[in-house]
């Protein structure tokens, strides 16, 4: 089955063997467990990876597998990553672990929980590795569906109706994407020839610019509702703010990837021209994104709110980014795709861990937690710091590049968006430091929380890992910037010869 | 020819069993008809032989063998199902006529899915008619039960009436009635599109597609759960097939008009069919609904009018067997235990039956279409036959009926999971019959997906235009 399927084979064996465990104990154990494998497998993928480009292997898929399925649609089981692929399985992979450790204490039906959100993480994997669209669809809709009833089984809040509405959403954007990927296969092929769900394969062929129009705007839209493009992001601040820790944690952190990487990798790699011609239309509504998500964010009292609506604003960066179709600009949305995952997934492990200590979420009722928990509170400032961009962490790397590739179109309209969306950098100062006077600095509002305990070992050994990542990436981006950079040479080359730059 | 003559001879055995054992020996007739019928679903995959006989007015095709294999599955489940039922003191004196029954039915279908001929296909489908309405009124002592009796015959004789009158209007221009001469012979012309009208409602009334489904919710409510069951499955999967052999054979060169009415009617099948189910306390009834807009995207294979319309459409119905019937099996489990059939009933659910919970889920979940279970699967497939010949539009309605499909479907979900209950139907061992029987459910949903090779296998012998 070749080394990548491990990927998804590990999480299964998981999810069974959790399914014989007996007590909380156990069950979290084996979750421990299983998902340090996965991140271990991770770092064995990394480091693979990295050793077959520098021995000089240029092909675009590496470890690539193919497993002939219904023969006679041509559908396949073919995996295989780029350096995209590989980020992206790497954070997922740190989120996830992370994740575990931050639901340690899950007392309601506690192996349920684990099953759930492993098998949402199995679809996260698979969907990286895919390269047959109808492989990734499938993926694309189990990480999806274990949503419903980790919001509702385990959040907190109005969960019924933000389960509901973040599912029906996301499956909503599904919907239209089905019909988009169909679109595609059906255009995959010339006449005569036997159609294609090869996502290679079909990239050879230049899909008639007319099916192109029609079919861009559902496959892109699609994947946009994940990446929370405006007006469909309604479904991210109550899903978010209701979802248990970890789900926010995964679902911010990496689920909303699965837009942005789709978007990529399908919608703009397949259909340039559509890609090209349209490209004005999602640059507005990202714009909107980007900008709406910060004022959103500041007005916000609830700290899951606050972060949900941030969440909003920096995936919108990311599919700016990927709009402005240049190397610069795109190199920076996969960056911030990475350090936007890192960084939500640190800021709600953090907002769980202070609602575990404090009972509230609402900004007003708390302040002065810096001087009774200062490992979390110092945590939360860093995490605050690279959210609005400050250098030497990951948000800066990632901002800034998006910056200087948006600048490099010389004409008005990219000259306007792309200074209205820059404001959101002050923006985001605003609501971060405002959250981090409101919070952690200040009297102490509340006798009790003059008891509460600063992080147990597990919650330090979670947010701590997430900290060393961002100041990686903020400090040395290049090895992530290296690893990408020839990935994104085929997507580039065929947007440059519809963009002709 | 083989299978028919197989299961009649199942029924008269059953019947001769009956009226030959002592009243204390007579439950010994459940097994053995159980027993007697599993032998028959395997006997059917033996090899067959295909041909014509009755000069050309019953054909076997290697896709009736796999079809009609595919009905005796989902009936073997059906009789599993019902055994406990079966069990229950008011059946005590007459549960061999129900299988004896039910198996005719089944013959009327296999005759129908076979037929050569419209004479044929109206003969088979008499008799898979008057039978069910027979047994939709088994509970002899619930007014409902009878009431879904009479309203199945009523509207039965009705629609039977309307497609004859087409069929003698085909008879009355062309001069015959096989379907192999008619196919070059039918032209456009204002009779034959008045013909096809007739026809095609009549076989609506059969499939309950909107707007000729009032009927099937009633019903449905009235009739025991395992009845229903069958009705919706059984006997709408093997009416879909013939409607889709008919439409293919006999009317391809009007492919055009049907094209636009099968459009028509699949949009409104689907929306009103899961707008209803929406609203639905009644778990019967709320399949019931949910059952109509099935059949909706079941016209989307129908539409793709190619091999791979037909062969998404025989998938379907084999998905659809294990999901529909592994959801109507837990709510027979739980209705032959607490009698509750209502949504709030279910409320608390996997507190107290999670296995039962988890079958519930796994079966809506493959309803919906959700992967990696085997609806997603079939539905896909569907889509993809549609958009073959570019009715995206089409297809882009149908994806967004799945969401709202997922909608009610999470709303039971939300029941079992979710929501608490003051007093939960308590926890109870099912008998080893039941269990059997969704075991069979489980595996179907979670295997047929991933066997590529079911999916071959039909499209070597489907049939397009």
């Amino acid at each position: 089955m070749g080394f990548l399927s491990l990927l998804v084979l590990i999480p299964t064996i998981t999810i069974i063997a959790i399914l014989f465990t007996k007590g909380k104990e156990q069950a979290r154990l084996v979750a421990a467990i299983g998902t340090g494998i996965q991140l271990v497998l991770a770092g064995i993928l990394v480091w693979m990876y990295l050793s077959e480009r520098s021995a000089g292997n240029t092909a675009q898929m590496l470890f690539t597998t193919d497993f002939v399925w219904f023969a006679n649609l041509n559908i396949h089981y073919f995996i295989g990553v780029d350096g995209i692929s590989v980020a992206m399985i790497a954070l997922t992979a740190v989120v996830l672990f992370a994740g575990i450790f931050a639901s340690w204490e899950v007392e309601f039906l506690n192996r349920e929980f684990f099953i759930s959100l492993i098998l949402l993480s199995t679809g996260v994997f698979g969907f990286f590795i895919s390269l047959d669209l109808f492989t990734m669809f499938l993926f694309y809709e189990v990480a999806v569906i274990p949503m419903y009833l980790l919001i509702g089984i385990w959040g907190t809040g109005p969960k019924e109706y933000s389960a509901m509405k973040l599912t029906l959403m996301l499956m909503g954007g599904s919907a239209l994407l089905l019909v988009g990927l169909l679109g595609i296969y059906m255009n995959s092929a010339p006449a005569g020839q036997p159609l294609t769900f090869n996502l290679l394969e079909i990239a050879k062929v230049t899909i008639p610019i007319e099916a192109q129009r029609l079919f861009f705007p559902l496959t892109f839209v699609g994947f946009g509702v994940l990446g929370a493009l405006f007006p469909f992001h309604t479904w991210s601040p109550d899903g978010h703010a209701s979802a248990p820790t970890a789900v926010s944690m995964l679902h911010a952190g990496v689920l909303m990837k699965l837009g942005g990487y789709g978007c990529f990798r399908v919608a703009m790699y397949l259909m340039p021209e559509a890609a090209h011609e349209m490209a004005w239309i999602f640059i507005i509504l990202t714009t909107i994104s980007v900008v709406y998500g910060a004022f959103g964010a500041i007005v916000q009292k609830d700290l899951k709110y606050i972060n949900a609506y941030s969440s909003v604003s920096h995936c919108g960066l990311v599919l700016f980014a990927l709009l402005m179709m240049n190397q610069t600009a795109m190199d920076g949305a996969i960056i911030q795709m990475i350090s936007h995952g890192l960084m939500t997934a640190l800021f709600f492990a953090l907002i769980g861990m202070i609602y575990g200590r404090t009972h509230t979420r609402n900004i007003y009722e708390m302040g002065g937690l810096m001087k009774v928990i200062p490992f979390l509170s110092v945590v939360y400032v860093i995490a605050g710091l690279a959210s609005l961009g400050l250098p030497g962490l990951s948000g800066f790397v990632a901002e800034m590049t998006v910056f200087v590739g948006a600048f490099q179109h010389a004409d008005t309209f990219h000259r306007v968006v792309t200074i209205i969306v820059t404001t959101s950098i002050v923006i985001t100062a605003v609501y971060i430091l405002r959250v981090v006077g409101i919070l952690l600095l200040g009297p102490i509002k509340d006798e009790h929380f003059t008891h509460l305990t600063d992080a147990k070992w597990y919650e330090r050994l979670s947010t701590v890992a997430l900290v060393l990542m961002i100041a990686a990436i903020g400090l040395a981006p290049l090895w992530l910037s290296n690893m990408i950079q020839h990935s994104l040479v085929p997507v580039i080359q065929k947007l440059s010869i519809v963009t002709g730059i | 020819m083989r299978h028919e003559i197989v299961l009649v001879a199942v029924a008269l055995i059953l019947l001769i069993a009956e009226i030959f054992t002592s009243p204390q020996n007579k439950g010994r007739i459940r097994g053995l008809a159980i027993i007697l019928f599993a032998i028959n679903t395997i006997i059917g995959f033996f090899p067959a032989t295909t041909g014509t006989l009755f000069g050309g007015m019953y054909s076997t095709l290697p896709i009736h063998v796999i079809v009609k294999n595919i009905l005796n599955i989902g009936t073997l489940i059906v009789i599993i199902q019902s055994n406990t039922w079966l069990k229950n003191e008011e059946n005590k004196n007459k549960f061999a006529e129900f299988y004896i029954v039910l198996i005719s039915t089944l013959v009327g279908m296999f005759y129908m899915i076979s037929a050569g001929d419209f004479l044929m296909f109206y003969l088979g489908l008499e008799l898979a008619t008057i039978p069910l309405a027979a047994l939709t009124a088994y509970d002899t002592t619930r007014n409902q039960s009878a009431e879904a009796g009479i309203k199945l015959i009523l509207s039965s004789a009705f629609s039977s009436g309307i497609m004859l009158y087409g069929i003698s209007m085909i008879y009355g221009m062309y001069g015959n009635i096989y379907f192999d001469l008619l196919n070059p012979a039918i032209a456009m012309n204002s009779l034959t599109v008045l013909a096809f009208v007739f026809f095609f409602v009549g076989m609506a009334f059969k499939i309950s597609l909107v707007p000729f489904h009032l009927w099937a919710a009633d019903v449905y409510e009235g009739s025991p759960v395992n009845v229903t069951s069958y009705l919706s499955v059984i006997s709408k999967g093997a009416a879909v097939f013939i409607l889709t052999v008919i439409l293919f054979k006999v009317f391809p060169t009007i492919s055009d008009l049907w094209q636009k009415v099968v459009w028509v009617i699949a949009v409104l099948t689907m929306t009103i069919g899961n707008l209803f189910a929406i609203r639905q306390q009644n778990l019967k009834r709320f399949l019931a609904f949910s059952s109509i807009s099935q059949a909706g995207f079941l016209l989307l294979g129908i539409i793709g009018g190619n091999e791979m319309g037909m062969t998404s459409i025989v998938y379907y119905m084999l998905v659809y067997i294990f999901s529909n019937l592994g959801a109507f099996g837990v709510i027979s489990a739980i209705s032959n235990v607490s009698g509750k059939e209502n949504m709030d009933d279910y409320n608390g659910l996997y507190h107290t039956n999670p296995k039962l919970s988890l079958t519930m889920m796994l079966a809506l979940f493959s309803l919906a279409g959700i992967p990696p279970v085997a609806g997603f699967f079939g539905k896909f497939f569907l889509f993809t036959a549609a958009a073959q010949k570019g009715f995206y539009i089409l297809v882009l309605i149908a994806t967004i009926n799945t969401i709202i499909s997922l909608y009610y479907y999470l709303l039971i979900v939300k029941a079992m999971f979710i929501n608490k209950s003051e007093s939960p139907i308590p926890y109870f061992k099912s008998d080893s019959m039941t269990r059997l029987g969704l075991a069979i459910c489980i595996a179907g949903i979670v295997i047929t997906g991933f066997a590529s090779g079911l999916w071959e296998m039909i499209t070597k012998v489907a049939f397009g235009m």
